[in-house]
């Protein structure tokens, strides 16, 4: 069982494992449930004494429930302004979660499937998170969370609008469906701006995963409901599904074609990113997601590259500026960073290829 | 800033290009460079949020617009404080400003009624599905009486998401 901070982000990420349906373009499908207690001001407008009142509540719902056999419950006052943002890059909180000093807790289970925020933007915010597309599944755990914080909590519900929450485009289910999805075949061959016309009909979003505005880093973007109010959690996750599904066929089509139509220039273009990867000696954060995004896709179409889809997506995350610093245990500017994230990125990519070629060896590595 | 190429509109988008060691810098409106093919496609994500509560408001920022004085009795914000921070202080402030509500409901999510889970159905393994199917039928019943259709179509919403009839195995299904 999971015991402190550093147990936490020792532990391999599930989400990332590259395992489930369609994990050759969708990377996670993350479900989101803001809940709110009656009575209680929300986070924004909470005294401090209020606020830490609302943490202690659920905090002894959990420690009741069977909750607290799965996970461990953080303090946000425990939490290091580094250890914030490495949880931030494992997205278990959100930027909002650390605006201020105000009281807040985070519950993480043990495989860091599901988490709940308390105090964020609403008292609580129940997250479940799979590998692969995989909407339902996370939608069960997010419930199980939610049933059992529902025995020691009064949800505030209204009849009319459904579960109030601090933001109006929260309200009813207070759901949010998100699909992490790699498309670089549908960037490259420029059709990104056709497909996302049809999608946005939907009442669906898209935007970049990573990279603040427009700058979307690594072809990876994220696909969410905009709408809660009016409609079923059942009805959501059916047309997310059905979207998601949509893009995936162009995205594969994409794929093929690229390999069938220019079969050189595309393995030409995958194995020059692997390339510059292996071999570089500076990279910075949004070089080397672009890089990475090449090499994923190369790796998805069957390239021998030496790594498995795992480890590509687990390298997209050990590569952010926090986890890239807890990893050499120190503090860095962030050209000592871009060294050291070429470094880290080249070990990974060259260890992998020469012991495929020279047979096992040993390696102080793991 | 105008735009470089219309000289009409504001410049929203910005380009730097480095060519030949001679940097130049480009600054475009959203028109100008979707037409020389700067655009990106995520602009286009709609987020009417900040720009319908501005609007709504907008007459009454002198304080005459009875909508802007609106004030929730439990938590004290004004209508007008959440028109500018797009945040409520508190699940009361959705009664003190229920009217104004209805059309950012509508604008937002194209609908003004929640459909599905409602609290009671959280804990449906505990209280039981069809005690709560029986309840529900019965509230109708007396809605339609009454002539409160709005009451009606939202229990007949409510009865529609009950477990039972459109997701049969969540009290089975335990994650470990």
């Amino acid at each position: 069982m999971m015991k402190s901070f550093d147990d936490l982000i020792k532990r391999p990420v599930t989400w990332l494992s590259g395992e489930g349906e369609h994990a050759n373009v969708v990377l996670s499908s993350r479900i989101r449930l803001a809940r709110n207690l009656s009575k209680h001001r929300y986070p924004v407008r909470a005294e401090p004494d209020e606020a830490r009142e609302v943490v202690e509540l659920v905090r002894t719902v959990v420690d009741r429930s069977e909750l607290v056999k799965e996970g461990i419950f953080f303090n946000s006052e425990s939490l290091t302004p580094d250890d914030r943002e490495i949880l931030i890059e494992r997205h278990l909180i959100s930027p909002e979660f650390m605006r201020d000093e105000a009281p807040r807790g985070l519950f993480v289970d043990d495989d860091e499937a599901s988490s709940l925020m308390v105090n964020e933007e609403d008292h609580m915010r129940i997250q479940a998170v799979r590998s692969g597309l995989d909407i339902r599944q996370a939608l069960q755990r997010a419930r199980t969370i939610e049933r059992h914080l529902a025995e020691g909590l009064d949800f505030d519900c209204d009849t009319r609008l459904g579960f109030l929450t601090a933001c109006p485009t929260n309200v009813g289910t207070g759901l949010r469906v998100s699909i992490m999805i790699h498309l670089p075949a549908l960037v490259l061959t420029k059709e990104m701006d056709t497909v996302l016309s049809q999608v946005n009909k939907f009442g669906v979003g898209v935007r970049g995963f990573y990279g603040e505005g427009s700058d979307v880093l690594g072809n990876l973007f994220q696909i969410s409901n905009q709408t809660t109010l009016g409609r079923t959690e059942e009805d959501l996750v059916d047309s997310l599904e059905k979207v998601t599904r949509q893009l995936l066929m162009y995205e594969e089509n994409a794929r093929r074609r690229l390999f069938t139509d220019a079969p050189n220039h595309i393995r030409d273009k995958l194995w020059r990113a692997f390339g510059i990867l292996a071999n570089a000696r500076v990279l910075s954060s949004q070089e080397v997601m672009n890089l990475l995004s090449a090499v994923r896709l190369g790796v998805a179409m069957g390239e021998s590259m030496g790594l498995d889809l795992r480890q590509v997506n687990e390298l997209m995350l050990s590569v952010q500026p926090a986890h890239l610093q807890r990893h050499f245990e120190k503090e860095m500017t962030t050209e000592e960073r871009d060294v050291a994230r070429a470094e880290m990125v080249r070990k990974m990519l060259t260890r992998k290829r020469t012991t495929r070629r020279r047979g096992p060896r040993k390696s102080g590595e793991n | 800033m105008k735009c470089e190429n219309c000289g009409k509109n504001d410049a929203s988008v910005h380009f730097t290009q480095i060519r030949n060691n001679k940097k130049t810098e480009m600054h475009l409106c959203k028109e100008c460079a979707k037409q020389k093919g700067f655009h990106n496609p995520l602009d286009d994500v709609p987020f009417p949020l900040a720009e319908f509560l501005n609007s709504m408001v907008k007459s009454g920022g002198t304080g005459t617009d009875p909508i802007a004085r609106l004030v929730c009795s439990e938590c004290g914000m004004r209508f007008i404080d959440f028109s500018r921070v797009g945040r409520f202080g508190c699940g009361n402030c959705y009664r003190a400003f229920r009217a104004p509500l209805e059309d950012l409901f509508r604008k937002i999510h194209g609908a003004t009624r929640h459909c599905g889970r409602t609290n009671q159905q959280v804990d449906h393994t505990v209280k039981g599905v069809v005690e709560e199917e029986v309840r529900l039928k019965d509230e109708l019943k007396r809605a339609i009486e009454r002539e409160d259709f709005e009451l009606a179509a939202a229990l007949r919403d409510r009865l529609k998401a009950l477990p039972s009839q459109s997701e049969p195995t969540e009290s089975a299904q335990q994650d470990g």
